[in-house]
């Protein structure tokens, strides 16, 4: 028979607890009590109901079928009194006595309501307009009392205080809120933080009062007014009590268990000194620690479940690190761990800026980050919260972890994010999770946020979570769903893949999939990252397979938003003749090409070719091509440099043209763009290239590397200082090499510099501390022997019909209907 | 009724051609193991080539913005509306054939 488990509490832990051992298959006879008279509901969107910006219904997790369902008995509406931990039993107030082989009690807590005079009426319970915020209940009835009355005071300035003064106001015309602290959020937030959170908050029309004790709440038959302890009163028909909350430990105590500020319970959650008797959530007392947030017990449930059913028996709790976010509309207020510094080496960082309602304070010790408040700009939440969380290293320029200054963006992107990173605070969400439920075939956000639960509870990390399932359904290729794997198709980091590859000796895109991917299964997703590497690998002995490139790379021309492509012939280092200036213009002109451009990166552009006509067009130019479409090398632009400008120290023309002639073409994990400029004065903007050569006086030449000025603004980084053309052309070689072998598939080394750091790759390039530049430099010059210019590639097409058009502009051939 | 498209040669694996039948645009797929997939050729996003665009064994991605579609059901995996799909096969003679029934 299986064993009976019965759960005392139908709250936000008991059930999630039934849930996880549901989801692990565990085999109990399960019964739940329960106060509340109906299903388990989300305690956090309370605060959105009263806000009126979420319906009741919306707010049920599992109605009364989901236990039918499951074969669980509920007993909802009935309290429990009291356990019987020798016979086994627990005894409801309803008579009933149930018995268990294991019991849970995931009790909860309950509002903390001090003892004001007045708050109570004798018998009666709350004096007729005094309200606590906990349950459905509780908020039905304010709502309904509210709407009929004026002017309501909250008592207690935290996080429930806020929500619910923001809530009322939707109900009634006039908010103050009364706090017994100095400043609001006294527990997250600092002093200058809570000052700056109260401007914002008064700005929506909510009084504050900070240091004020509420001494005694008047009138007799309702509520007239509060009266604080400086003498003041304030005149209130509506009183709201969110001061604390206390853990729900009653029936416990009354049964014998340790109970100290909640149920006293070990890394599994037993509760001391007993056997079968286990406690989850809120009314459970961690090593001295109780929460008051969902995200922990998430966690105790997990490790309670896989005790339980055996999953893990020795699955164990750690205590949680734990962040709150206010979910006040136009209120951004966001923190994690210790607010001031606690020791003499603790690092502060701190930014304010009153007049916008911004404040930030970062607190790190040991290089680590160990608190953070963000008070009217939370954009670094996600970014410090995984730094936090997960003990990151940070930034050497902390102003980084502060504000974005270039670089990749700091919000985490939907790749970039670790796999098991948390994206739902509330539910205990991962990236993994919601990816995985995606190519499980869940293809919608709300598919995948009914599934997971993500995004159900306090609903700030929506946004993220639909920009993870968008992604991971395929909305951008350029970004890849598993954030350590090179391409989403193939489960491996890219060194991992590289030895596989070298391993199994797999020259062509397919037998990678063959031989990498369990099932064999290929990727549309994955083949050009792939084609690239392999390329990088094998040189000439590459076996090239047509479908795994990219349209660009299979026409070598880049595809345009209706269909055609573009031409740019390779214009090394920006310089031209008129004879060549001459051939493009006859060109452009028998073709009718619609646009002749310069591009940013100094040639020029045909825009608008029609793809069959390609192979004509590049014959009658009978240049090379410039590679305007690959994740290659592409340009090197150049300024006049000595030969013309009065101020040039060095021929930045000639060494442009050097290394373009050398590097042209060569594939890597994402574009390569270089210039090189012949003084400080930078015309050439090396110092935001990938990377940029500047003639400094003296015959010598500065190398920049990992710099950029698209999507992301990034001076590079000086990787050296050499005193010939020969050595900048070396270098700049065994560089790119280490680039292409250790950078992710689409990861510009804007963001590969500052991973790996400047030091290391200063130390691999430059000084040799590994002893494999000789093999960089050799593996270069076998890509640079490879090279072969694509747009030879056109007498003969090297597919069937690889020029055919795809597009409905011109007539195709019909064919007869038989 | 049956429309021949062209020799199944035309199109190497694992790529696709567009082909005019009877006045609609059909990308048809020489997928890796050598069965065909024939799909509405114009993306209903924003009217990208699709036989331009990448495949696998499941899916096309259409090169412009990279929308995905199941080359079996048509059905678009990233929220565009579906494409029609077109029942294909090859002849005798090897060409790609087009069944205005599903051929029993
Ligand atoms: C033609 C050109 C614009 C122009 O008219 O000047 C251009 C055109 C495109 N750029 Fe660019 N970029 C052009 C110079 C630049 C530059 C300036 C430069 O090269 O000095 C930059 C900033 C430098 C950089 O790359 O960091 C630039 C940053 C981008 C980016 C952002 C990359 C980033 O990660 O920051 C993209 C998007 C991407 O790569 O994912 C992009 C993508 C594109 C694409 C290829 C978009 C696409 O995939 O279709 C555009 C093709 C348009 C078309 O229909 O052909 N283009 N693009 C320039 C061609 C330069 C050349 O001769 O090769
Ligand atoms: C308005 C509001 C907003 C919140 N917002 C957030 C937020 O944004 N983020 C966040 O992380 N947390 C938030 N919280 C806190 C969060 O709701 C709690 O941490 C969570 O609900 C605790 O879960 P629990 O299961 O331990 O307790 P509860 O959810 O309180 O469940 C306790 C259960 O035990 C039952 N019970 C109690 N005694 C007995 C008995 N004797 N017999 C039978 N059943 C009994 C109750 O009926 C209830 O079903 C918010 C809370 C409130 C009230
Ligand atoms: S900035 Fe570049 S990518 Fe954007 S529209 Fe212009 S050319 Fe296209
Ligand atoms: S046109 Fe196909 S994805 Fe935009």
């Amino acid at each position: 028979m299986a064993q009976r488990l019965v759960v005392i509490g139908n709250g936000m832990a008991g059930a999630r607890t039934v849930e996880e051992i549901l989801a692990r298959g565990g085999d109990f006879d399960i019964t739940v009590f329960g106060d509340e008279p109906y299903g388990n509901y989300n305690r956090i969107m309370l605060s959105n109901v009263l806000a009126g910006v979420e319906d009741e219904s919306g707010i049920f997790l599992n109605d009364l079928s989901w236990y039918a369902d499951n074969g669980i008995t509920l007993n909802a509406g009935v309290r429990v009194a009291r356990i019987d931990r020798f016979a086994k039993q627990v005894y409801a107030e309803d008579g009933t006595a149930t018995p268990y082989d294991k019991l849970i009690i995931a009790t909860g807590s309950r509002a903390w309501v001090p003892p004001i005079p007045g708050v109570h009426r004798k018998g009666r319970g709350y004096h007729q307009g005094v309200f606590a915020f906990r349950t459905l209940d509780d908020t039905r009835a304010m709502i309904r009392y509210a709407r009929e009355h004026e002017r309501a005071v909250v008592i207690g300035g935290g996080l429930l205080g806020l929500e619910a003064a923001r809530g009322l106001q939707n109900h009634l015309g006039h908010v103050t809120l009364v706090h017994a602290a100095g400043h609001l959020m006294n527990t997250q937030l600092d002093a200058a933080g809570g000052a700056i959170l109260q401007r914002s908050v008064e700005a929506l029309g909510i009084e504050v009062v900070t240091d004020a004790l509420t001494t005694e709440i008047l009138g007799k038959h309702s509520v007239t007014g509060v009266k604080l302890k400086d003498g003041r009163t304030i005149p209130c028909d509506v009183v709201v009590i969110a001061a604390g909350i206390r853990a729900n430990a009653d029936v416990a105590e009354v049964s014998g268990l340790v109970v100290e500020r909640g149920i006293v319970v070990d890394d599994q959650m037993r509760a001391l000194d007993e056997a079968d008797i286990y406690a989850v959530g809120e009314c459970a007392q961690h090593r001295g620690q109780t929460y008051g947030l969902v995200a922990p017990l998430w966690d105790q449930a997990k490790v309670l479940a896989d005790h339980l059913t055996g999953r893990d028996p020795d699955a164990a709790y750690h205590g949680s690190r734990i962040a709150t976010k206010l979910k006040v509309a136009g209120v951004d207020v966001a923190a994690m761990g210790i607010q001031t510094a606690e020791r003499d080496d603790d690092e502060t960082l701190v930014f304010s800026e009153p007049r916008k309602g911004v404040y930030k304070s970062l607190v790190i010790r040991d290089g680590r980050l160990v608190g953070a408040t963000l008070v009217g700009d939370v954009r670094k939440y996600a970014f410090l919260m995984q730094a936090f969380d997960r003990e990151l290293a940070l930034p050497e320029d902390r102003v980084e972890l502060m504000f974005d200054l270039g670089g990749p963006p700091a919000e985490v992107s939907a790749a970039d994010m670790a796999d098991d990173a948390q994206v739902c605070n509330c539910n205990g969400v991962s990236k993994g999770t919601l990816v995985e439920t995606v190519h499980g075939g869940c293809k919608t956000v709300n598919g995948v946020m009914d599934k997971t639960r993500a995004g159900k509870g306090c609903g700030t990390c929506k946004s993220l979570v639909q920009q993870i399932v968008e992604w991971a359904a395929g909305g951008e290729v350029e970004e890849d769903p598993k954030a350590s794997w090179y391409v989403p198709g193939v489960p491996m980091p890219k060194p991992e893949l590289m030895a596989a590859i070298r391993t199994h000796g797999l020259k062509s895109v397919s037998s990678v999939f063959a031989t990498l991917v369990p099932g064999g299964e290929e990727d549309a997703k994955s083949k050009m990252g792939l084609a690239s590497l392999l390329k990088m690998m094998w040189g000439d002995e590459y076996v090239d397979e047509r479908d795994a490139r990219f349209i660009n790379d299979r026409v070598h021309a880049n595809i345009q938003r209706d269909g055609t492509f573009s031409v740019v012939p390779q214009m090394k280092g920006g310089v031209t003749t008129p004879a060549q200036l001459k051939r493009i213009a006859e060109v452009a002109e028998r073709h009718s090409v619609p646009m002749v451009k310069l591009t940013g990166g100094q040639r020029i552009d045909l825009l608008g070719v029609p793809k069959e006509k390609l192979p004509q067009i590049w014959s009658e130019l009978d240049m090379p091509s410039g590679y305007a479409y690959g994740k290659s090398f592409r340009t090197v632009k150049t300024c006049v440099g000595s030969d013309f400008c009065r101020f040039g120290v060095g021929d930045s023309t000639a060494l442009g043209i050097a290394l373009e002639e050398r590097y042209q073409g060569i594939e890597g994990p994402g574009k390569m763009k270089l210039a090189v400029t012949g003084c400080p004065r930078n015309c050439a903007e090396a110092y935001v290239k990938d990377l940029g050569v500047v003639a400094i006086d003296g015959g010598r030449w500065e190398i920049y590397v990992g710099g950029a000025a698209g999507a992301h603004v990034r001076k590079g980084d000086l990787l050296a200082t050499v005193s010939s053309p020969d050595e900048v052309v070396t270098l700049t070689g065994r560089f790119l090499q280490y680039y292409r072998e250790n950078a992710n598939w689409l990861e510009r080394t804007y963001a590969w510099v500052p991973r790996v750091g400047i030091e290391r790759i200063r130390e691999v390039v430059v000084d040799d501390a590994d002893g494999i530049a000789a093999d960089l430099d050799a593996a270069m010059d076998a890509s640079v022997g490879a090279y072969r210019d694509p747009w030879k590639e056109r007498v003969e097409p090297v597919t069937p019909g690889q020029f055919r058009t795809s597009l409905p502009l011109v007539v195709l051939p019909q064919v007869p209907v038989r | 009724m049956s429309i021949r498209l062209g020799p199944v040669a035309e199109i190497p694996v694992g790529e696709g051609r567009t082909y005019a039948v009877d006045g609609d645009m059909v990308a048809v797929f020489r997928l890796r193991d050598g069965s065909l997939r024939a799909l509405s050729a114009v993306c209903p996003h924003k009217g990208g080539p699709l036989a331009d665009g990448q495949i696998d064994m499941k899916v096309v991605v259409c090169p412009l913005h990279l929308n995905a579609f199941d080359l079996t059901t048509g059905c678009s995996l990233t929220g565009q509306p579906d494409l029609t799909v077109y029942p294909v096969g090859v002849d005798d003679e090897g060409h790609i054939v087009i069944y205005s029934e599903v051929p029993a």
